[in-house]
């Protein structure tokens, strides 16, 4: 059996290694989902988190700025100031009405300052059919982006 | 075409009447084929479920009539869902707007070949096209194997039904692609109506690789369910030897080189439209892509611990059903959007039937494994640490590694909802963090492993096998740090690669140097003869090699550059070793888009080497806009040059330059993968010589270990043989 241990050993090594390497990575790069609404019940900690906040992009309010983008993200009758100070440029979908994700941070101000954003025409190709009766159970709780994509 | 009914609409499918829908058809003026594709998709559920009663009859009374015609009804599968694809395509090339899938997905000014290819561009037709090639296969398993292994092949062949059904349901209850347009007219009746023109293509999908890369890809997915099948069956039937798993193998390989095609070309479609500059972002559906890949791949590997040295058939048998439902997974996260990604379709209630089939198909496969667990005891025990067999061992315990955390991290958001209730994304950093390690290490198998011997190798033979290689290997790296390389791990990859090419090189020479001695021919030709008569072995070989470029290709991620400028006619951009001089900027209009296009000339140290021409279309029939990249590739970097839109402030064109080096090593390196792939499928030279049982050979397959061609590389003996 002294092969085996030995077999055992080096397998273990290399599983805490990169477990130890994914703890890191996931530490760096996990971001929270919230609605907008749920954003000003945060307090403490959760404020600084990266975080994903979805809605549509209100019309009218796309405005470029030096060293960005501003714009007011809208869901369900709340409303998020959005600066995008980002490298790449937007998306050719994201225009008014569309809906966006963005990826960042919330400033104490409350302003949310994106790194990141997605951003998906309304939809165009789907008829979207029995949206309202059993849509998968998992991405329906309430505090869930619910995101009707209609790319490819 | 009915042009005059006002209130058209579309329909929510669920509000029509699936089947009878075709009923109003002599309604309609012009010839509509979906009465016939509904019935075809309805008579090929029958089939197939006639094929798992009359299948399973077969077995129990050994009734040989009987699993003939469940093999016939199998065979008809393919047949009947074969006239439902052609139906759905006739449709397209027809312009047939009172289909509400050809409406949504096509139009009149569409060019023809993405009208065939609108087939796959939403649920319904993709499901089709699932279903489609899965019969193919089904047909080619129970074609070819009509006249082999009675025992195995009704098994086979209920599986392979089994798993229709499963699809073919969906066709035809859940996501049909038949339905048709309706409306109610001024009085309030029902009548069928149709459009005047389509909604278009989604422009992302128009574009030469998308006509192919989704069909590669599912021929990747749906070509996993053969050797489930046949490792299923084989389980269930208690066949005895190792035989299924030579057929299994085969199959896997077939599969295997459609998914790597699928993902590259994948990758590449993500670099050349979508305009980012990179080919991989760790999206949901292109890691739904990789597991199956990742778990087949272990399999390639690990079957030949079972055909050497009878090891390791548990670890096999699971690694064959986890990666056909990994293919499983990967439709249900590609098809019902739990998973928010950029190929993410419309949500729907599809997820609830893959996660229910999924169970049942984990419960079945647990089962039987847990009746017949005794049938596949291991013959053999590690031996040695520095031996093939661990060097295999260690290959897919990382290999699970990798897999295990691709799929952790692409469930995450899914998982941390259920346990915590908050929904937490992970991104890249995880991914590459975990996965560049667990690649290089194993880059340094794909060197290591081949070399080693079986059951034990002697330090000699080691220091005879690697000094060269690895001496190599060290002198590239060395080379590189006096360059001024310091990215650590392109330069482990770097050196790795040189190290991996070397051995796979030496290996090579040393059989060649063999054959040529006693035969007397030229090292070449030599090469050639090697080759064949161990086409596993030398094509195994080449496909690592082929996996060497794609690495060294990704090693050059580090070394990307980019720069976004406004640019007005005159204006140069320098990237690199280019300047990009602004000459133009223009309209161009057909029926299908508007587009603004960019002409730049590109000069390289000041002399002028090519014009570019970024584009971006607005595409009219569904007003989206769409950046078309101009790349300028060479071996040594890319420039990629995307039209980013006028500036917002002043109206001055934008241009977004990338360098990204080596490139394309990547899709070279594809390529060298399928070729090799092809390699290792071609039946070896000279088996008539390999001495076995003459029932054996009936097999039609090979068993390379027995035909090792170079009896005379002495220190590498089978252990069996």
């Amino acid at each position: 059996m002294k092969v085996r241990s030995k077999f055992v050993v080096g397998s273990s090594i290399i599983v805490l290694t990169l477990v130890s390497l994914a703890y890191v990575g996931f530490t760096q790069s996990k971001t929270y989902y919230h609605t907008i609404s749920e954003l000003s019940a945060l307090s403490g900690s959760t404020l600084h988190q990266r975080m994903r906040v979805s809605g549509n992009v209100r019309n009218g309010s796309i405005s470029h700025v030096s060293g960005g983008v501003d714009f007011v993200l809208t869901e369900q009758g709340k409303d998020l100031a959005v600066s995008y100070v980002g490298r790449d440029p937007l998306p050719d979908t994201f225009k008014d009405g569309s809906q966006a994700l963005v990826e960042g941070k919330l400033r104490p101000d409350n302003r949310f300052v994106a790194e990141q954003v997605q951003a998906k025409c309304a939809s165009k190709y789907e008829a979207t059919p029995g949206q309202s009766a059993g849509a998968p159970q998992p991405a329906q709780s309430s505090n869930t982006v619910t995101e009707r994509s209609s790319t490819n | 075409m009915r042009r005059s009914l006002r209130n058209r609409r579309i329909l929510s499918r669920s509000a029509l009447p699936r089947i009878s829908s075709g009923w109003q058809g002599f309604d309609r003026r012009g010839i509509s084929l979906d009465i016939l594709g509904s019935f075809a998709l309805l008579l090929a559920l029958l089939a197939a479920v006639y094929a798992i009663g009359a299948g399973v009859a077969g077995i129990v009374s050994r009734k040989s009539l009987l699993t003939k015609s469940a093999r016939n009804a199998g065979l008809a599968v393919f047949v009947l869902v074969t006239i439902a694809v052609g139906c759905l395509e006739y449709d397209f090339f027809t312009d047939n707007f009172s289909m509400a899938y050809v409406a949504a997905h096509s139009n009149r000014a569409l060019p023809v070949y993405y009208k065939f290819a609108a087939l796959w561009a939403g649920q319904e037709g993709s499901l089709l096209l699932w279903t489609w090639l899965l019969s193919t296969y089904a047909f080619f398993t129970l074609l070819v194997n009509r006249n082999k292994h009675p025992e195995l092949m009704p098994y086979v062949g209920v599986v392979l039904a089994g798993v229709q059904t499963f699809f073919l349901s969906l066709n035809n209850f859940v996501a049909t692609p038949f339905a048709v347009l309706a409306g109610a007219d001024p009085s309030g009746v029902m009548r069928l109506s149709a459009l005047s023109d389509g909604h278009g293509l989604n422009p992302l999908l128009q574009y030469p690789e998308m006509v192919i890369h989704p069909p590669m890809l599912y021929l990747g997915y749906t070509g996993f369910t053969v050797p489930f099948a046949f490792a299923l069956a084989a389980l269930l039937g208690r066949y005895p030897g190792e035989k299924w798993i030579h057929i299994t193998r085969r199959w896997t390989m077939i599969a295997w080189c459609f998914q790597s095609v699928g993902i590259l070309l994948g990758a590449h479609w993500a670099y050349a439209v979508l305009g980012w500059g990179g080919y991989w972002a760790w999206d949901p559906v292109e890691n739904a892509s990789l597991l199956p890949w990742i778990t087949g791949t272990a399999f390639l590997h690990s079957v030949m611990m079972q055909e050497k040295r009878g090891m390791m058939k548990v670890w096999n048998v699971w690694l064959v059903f986890t990666t056909f439902m990994l293919c499983i997974l990967g439709t249900l996260l590609t098809r019902s959007g739990i998973v928010s990604s950029v190929h993410a379709f419309a949500q729907s209630s599809i997820g609830n039937w893959f996660v229910g089939f999924l169970l049942l198909v984990f419960i079945v496969c647990f089962a039987s494994y847990w009746k017949n667990r005794d049938y596949l005891r291991s013959d053999n025990q590690l031996d040695s640490l520095v031996s093939r067999e661990s060097s295999f061992l260690f290959n897919n315990l990382i290999l699970l590694a990798a897999c295990f955390a691709v799929l952790w991290g692409t469930l995450f958001p899914v998982l941390s909802e259920w346990v915590v209730g908050n929904k937490i994304s992970v991104g890249p950093p995880f991914f590459n963090k975990v996965n560049i390690p667990i690649a290089l290490f194993l880059l340094l198998l794909t060197g290591v492993g081949p070399l080693l011997a079986w059951r034990k190798t002697s330090f000699d033979a080691l220091k005879r096998n690697f000094a060269w290689p690895l001496l190599g290997g060290v002198v590239a790296g060395v080379v590189a740090v006096i360059f001024g390389f310091r990215d650590i791990y392109s330069l482990i990859c770097l050196i790795l690669g040189v190290f991996v090419t070397l051995t796979i090189l030496s290996e090579f020479f040393r059989g060649a140097r063999v054959i040529a001695a006693r035969d007397g021919s030229n090292l070449v030709s030599a090469v050639g003869e090697l080759t064949m008569r161990n086409t596993r072995r030398y094509g195994g070989y080449v496909v690592h090699f082929g996996m060497v470029l794609i690495f060294i290709g990704i090693a050059g991620v580090p070394f990307n550059k980019d720069i976004q400028k406004e640019m007005a006619i005159g204006q140069t951009l320098n990237i690199g070793p280019y300047s990009i001089l602004c000459q133009n900027f223009d309209r161009i209009a057909n029926g299908n888009y508007d587009s603004e296009r960019a002409t730049l000339e590109v000069f390289r140290y000041g002399k002028s080497e090519m014009m570019l021409y970024p584009e971006r279309r607005l595409f009219l029939s569904s007003q989206v806009t769409e950046t078309m990249v101009a790349i300028q590739s060479s071996p040594l970097r890319d420039l990629y040059i995307v039209y980013a839109g006028r500036s917002p402030e002043n109206g001055e064109p934008v241009i977004h330059a990338y360098l990204n080096p080596l490139v394309k090593w990547i899709w070279f390196g594809g390529i060298v993968v399928v070729l090799g792939t092809g390699l290792a499928m071609f039946p070896n030279r000279r088996t008539a010589l390999v001495l076995r049982p003459v029932a054996e050979q009936a097999w039609g397959d090979p068993i390379p270990a027995t035909a090792s061609p170079v009896g005379a590389i002495a220190h590498r003996g089978d252990a069996r043989d």
